[in-house]
């Protein structure tokens, strides 16, 4: 039994300006111990597919249908008391901008300790000791006297550490990291992520990572499910992902990798934006950025298939891919081609322009391969 | 900044402030045409020229403007508030008597605006835009239009006159007397309607502008029962914007006692005020005055230090 099984999890939006497909027919599970990554650009449905895990979707939000299984229990239909026991304590949060993810007028000590009260029904000193050595844990140096600073006394690297600190206190099955780093300079980001990784590893955590940046997904994750407009259009294992990406959405998130010290013109991005979410586009929602679109495109929605044969995808599959490609129903094909180049140390992909489109890219595989999964 | 420091350099701002209030109200006193000894003249037709003259001297209303204020000054520095004119009293003697009924009356108002307004304002937060919410706005939109003259002549007439829970005026107690405090009940009412309906709105607006943010949804991520994340967290920051407005409010209770303690007949120090106005008692309007604004000001630091308080952000400076 996987950790979390999030099934046909469909989430809507009642705007003024109209009913909004946040996320529609959703699957996906991630086992114990594993590192999930979730991508996509921003309105992919990201976050709203977390905060649905912890049935935090707020008015004008709502679930409408699907289920989400923690350990065999389905956390929508638990009563409110029964979900906020598992909140903060079996499944923990780590927000994208922990200065506003804190409370400014409450030490950080304190936030940290209420959880541990509240849950684990420590005293006053016991609750306190183990935030010192959780804020210790987390690489705050000197935590002891820290722990009566408030957030405005923390930089920005420390605020996001103190609230790992928080989501870790209960010991969770579960860490839900919603864009962890990007209020982040590059520098604390790359620490940050190996915090993250190593503690996982130590409180035995899974990771549910939610990200824009393949190539954070490359550092830390096992596996990764690409997201376009509420929907997964990929989903596989995370070096696979690199060597083979099936999906022209994920070609297209692979080219706007940004590489330091890499001088070739790099940081191409998908042309076009997100569409509304309102008022998707018929057939493959991509299709309007897709390079490859043809006419049956605007017709027909793609499945989520196994690319080698067609066949719709099961839960034993590893590698899925929603594109008319896989189903036969595209007469050109699609026109990138993968190659695996060697330069310095790193194992390069690169994608060369096909027939119908051209996008030079090349993307980092950091150590994706064999070294992290030993 | 210590906070010692900070309460020390806010005391001594006070004193330019007192001093502006001092010139300004003891300019419009003196401008306003009438004053206390041709009031006595026009009384009692026998005084002659001389012994107008004389009384002038005696209470210092002879000489220039400048004179008479440079007289005055002097004299409450060194202590001296002055006589009321045609009696016997001194002016401290008058302000400590009254004290005790405007303290009481201010301090009810304020409870009760307090207390009225920072659960209903919670409360409308909480369930924004529904029947409760929209309820509640209406009745503060009453609440600040209704002028507090009427509404405490509606209380009279309700209160008193209909139910005859109340006498029509304040008892001739002391205000400790359990007469007078239930008395007090109809004032405070009136003089705290108006501070409790902007409150609840400031209430209303800044808890529901908070209950937006993320360290809310943090809150819940972390399991914490929503009881205690409206009152823990989320209260608490709201109170920051409300603790700003609340001082300001302190100006309009204590210009509302002034109409409220004459229309109830309080024996407080707005009536006092009310009186001495009309028969030109210069001397207790100065004092008066000078009262009321230190005591605004002091509530302003009052604010100021809750307001740091509250926000570990603020720094005294
Ligand atoms: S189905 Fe068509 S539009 Fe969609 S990704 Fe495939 S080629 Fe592009």
């Amino acid at each position: 039994m996987s950790l979390l099984e999030v099934n046909d999890l469909t989430v809507k939006f009642y705007t003024e300006e109209g009913v909004v497909n946040a996320v529609d027919n959703l699957s996906f599970s991630i086992d114990r111990g594993e590192k999930f990554g979730v991508v996509g650009e921003s309105g992919a449905g990201k976050s709203v597919t977390a905060l649905s895990v912890m049935r935090l979707i707020e008015s004008p939000g709502h679930i409408e249908s699907g289920e989400v299984l923690f350990n065999g229990e389905n956390l929508l239909e638990m009563s409110d008391e029964e979900i906020r026991s598992i909140r903060g304590n079996e499944i923990a949060m780590v927000f994208q901008d922990a200065q506003t993810a804190l409370n400014p007028v409450y030490t950080v000590g304190e936030q940290i300790s209420e959880t541990i009260r509240h849950h684990l029904g420590y005293d006053e000193t016991e609750a306190k000791e183990r935030s010192i050595q959780l804020l210790d844990t987390v690489g705050i140096p000197d935590a002891e006297s820290r722990f009566s600073d408030y957030p405005h006394e923390f930089s920005g690297g420390m605020q996001q550490r103190a609230i790992i600190a928080m989501a870790l206190s209960c010991d969770p099955d579960l860490l839900i990291c919603d864009e962890p780093t990007t209020a982040l300079d590059v520098t604390i980001e790359t620490k940050i992520l190996q915090e993250i990784e190593t503690l996982a590893d130590e409180f035995d955590t899974a990771i549910q990572l939610i990200t824009h940046d393949l190539g954070v997904v490359a550092d830390v994750c096992d596996r990764v499910m690409v997201m376009y407009a509420g929907k997964p259009v990929e989903k596989a294992p995370v070096e696979e992902l690199y060597y083979d990406p099936k999906h022209p959405y994920t070609v297209g998130l692979m080219s706007s990798i940004p590489r330091i010290g890499d001088e070739r013109e790099r940081l191409q991005t998908i042309p076009g934006t997100m569409p509304d979410l309102v008022d998707l586009p018929s057939g493959c929602s991509f299709h309007p950025r897709c390079p490859y679109a043809e006419e049956s495109c605007t017709r027909s929605e793609p499945a989520l298939v196994d690319p080698e044969t067609g066949a719709v995808a099961t839960d034993d599959d590893e590698h899925v891919a929603a594109c008319l490609e896989y189903t036969g129903e595209l007469t050109d094909g699609l026109g990138y081609e993968v190659t695996v180049r060697d330069s310095s140390d790193d194992a390069e992909v690169e994608t060369v322009a096909g027939a119908k489109a051209s996008s030079a890219v090349d993307t980092d595989v950091p150590d994706a391969g064999g070294d992290r999964r030993d | 900044m210590s906070l010692r420091r900070f309460i020390l350099k806010r005391l001594l701002l006070t004193v330019p402030i007192l001093f502006g209030v001092s010139v300004i109200t003891f300019a419009l006193v003196h401008l306003t045409p009438g004053d206390p000894i041709s009031q006595m003249v026009a009384e009692n037709p026998n005084v002659s020229q001389a012994e107008e003259a004389q009384l002038r001297a005696q209470y210092g209303l002879d000489g220039t403007l400048w004179e008479q204020y440079a007289t005055w000054i002097g004299n409450v520095l060194s202590g001296d508030f002055g006589d009321v004119y045609g009696s016997s009293q001194s002016v401290a003697g008058v302000l400590i008597s009254r004290l005790p009924e405007t303290i009481a009356l201010g301090l009810f108002g304020w409870v009760f605006a307090l207390v009225i307004a920072i659960p209903t304002g919670v409360y409308a937060a909480i369930n924004k835009d529904k029947f409760g919410d929209t309820a509640s706005r209406i009745i503060a939109l009453s609440g600040i239009s209704i002028p507090n003259f009427w509404l405490g002549l509606m209380l009279i007439l309700v209160g008193a006159l209909w139910l005859g829970w109340w006498d029509v005026g304040a008892p001739r107690t002391a205000v400790y007397h359990p007469e007078m405090l239930w008395f007090l009940i109809l004032p405070g009412i009136t003089v705290g309607t108006a501070a409790a309906a902007s409150i609840m709105r400031v209430m209303r607006t800044s808890m529901a502008e908070e209950l937006n943010k993320e360290y809310v949804v943090a809150a819940r991520a972390k399991g914490l029962p929503e009881r205690k994340i409206i009152l823990k967290h989320v209260l608490r920051n709201s109170m920051i914007s409300v603790v700003t407005l609340a001082a300001m409010l302190t100006a309009s209770i204590v210009a509302g006692s002034v109409v409220v303690e004459t229309v109830f007949n309080w024996p407080g120090l707005g009536r006092e005020l009310v009186q001495a106005i009309h028969g030109h008692e210069i001397n207790l309007i100065m004092a008066i005055t000078l009262f009321t604004g230190f005591f605004i000001v002091l509530a302003n630091l009052l604010a100021d230090i809750l307001y740091a308080v509250l926000d570990p952000r603020i720094r005294y400076d």
